[in-house]
């Protein structure tokens, strides 16, 4: 995990991005239906596609913790999860956006797809005091890990009950009886998926970096403290637990 | 419902794309302070691994 390739991918998230947004703006076509709104679309899906992409991601290294007992699967778990959430949160307030230009209402509590997403996103909200209500650190990482699964599993259910829900009252872009989206909506729509993607996959790994270098730190301000004289001991590691600055 | 018009669709997709670039933002300004207190602890480490390492 070099900050050279973190880097490489912070560019390249940032030109999928600029380019997708521009293939959004300047090449796909209005939507007939909906209008100039539709342009929503090309940020709201991708990030919750990626959101519930990552939250499944999270279960997979929730899974490979248990299995090997490696603590870097827990942090990645951890992180996926913590990336999701803010992805989540980016996917109500676009949602809503959109659902007050469309339907004329912030939210609508009878539509399966809002009230679903709306689920899955504050059971994962419940994961941070779950997991930091837990002091002993092995045991920590394994009910969150637990939860991670648990949690990853409602979210294919989750997709599938959406679709098997008979309502039209969200939009369904990918397939409507007039026949769905053209080329350049869809070349605008993976453009952007992609960009997405690859912002997760920057922001996990930008995340991932800072807690391993704050973690270093915590060991060798440790062990410092260990080497250090009785009297200067206040100095290297003030009254904080140890674990504060490791276990977020 | 019918398509709104330009004008008035344009502040809505405007603010959906500014939200996004709102929270891209602030996330950014979170993990710059987080890496800015990383490396102050880490200059204070250095600091007195120097001082100890002088005084023999």
């Amino acid at each position: 995990m070099s900050l050279l390739s973190l880097r490489n991918l912070a560019v390249a998230t940032a030109v999928l991005l600029a380019g997708g947004f521009a293939l959004v703006f300047f090449h796909a076509p209005n939507d007939a239906d909906q209008g100039f709104i539709q342009k929503i679309f090309y940020l709201h899906v991708p990030l919750a596609t990626c959101a519930l992409g990552g939250f499944v991601v999270a279960a997979v290294h929730a899974i490979r913790h248990l299995r090997t007992g490696d603590a870097i699967h827990d942090a990645r778990a951890y992180v996926s999860i913590h990336i999701s959430i803010i992805f989540g949160v980016a996917v109500l307030v676009t949602g809503s956006i959109w659902a007050r230009a469309s339907w004329g209402k912030w939210w609508v509590w009878d539509e399966p797809t809002l009230v679903s997403f709306l689920i899955v996103f504050l059971l994962y909200c419940t994961y941070y005091p779950l997991r930091f209500a837990i002091e002993d650190r092995d045991r920590q990482a394994r009910y969150a890990s637990v939860f991670a699964i648990t949690a990853g599993a409602f979210v294919p259910l989750n997709f599938l009950a959406v679709r098997l829900a008979e309502s039209l009252v969200h939009p369904r872009v990918f397939a409507t009886a007039e026949g769905g989206m053209t080329g350049e909506m869809w070349l605008a729509f993976l453009t952007s998926l992609a960009g997405m993607a690859l912002l997760w996959v920057t922001l996990v790994r930008f995340e991932l970096v800072a807690k391993s270098a704050s973690a270093r730190i915590s060991r060798l301000r440790r062990a410092l403290d260990a080497e250090a004289p009785a009297g200067t001991r206040s100095r290297v590691a003030p009254s904080v637990p140890s674990t504060a600055t490791t276990s977020g | 419902m019918p398509a709104l018009p330009l004008d008035e669709a344009g502040k809505y997709v405007a603010g959906a794309y500014l939200v996004f670039l709102a929270l891209v933002l602030i996330y950014v300004a979170i993990m710059a302070a987080k890496l800015a207190r990383i490396e102050r602890e880490l200059g204070e480490l250095a600091d007195l691994a120097e001082e100890r390492s002088s005084n023999g």
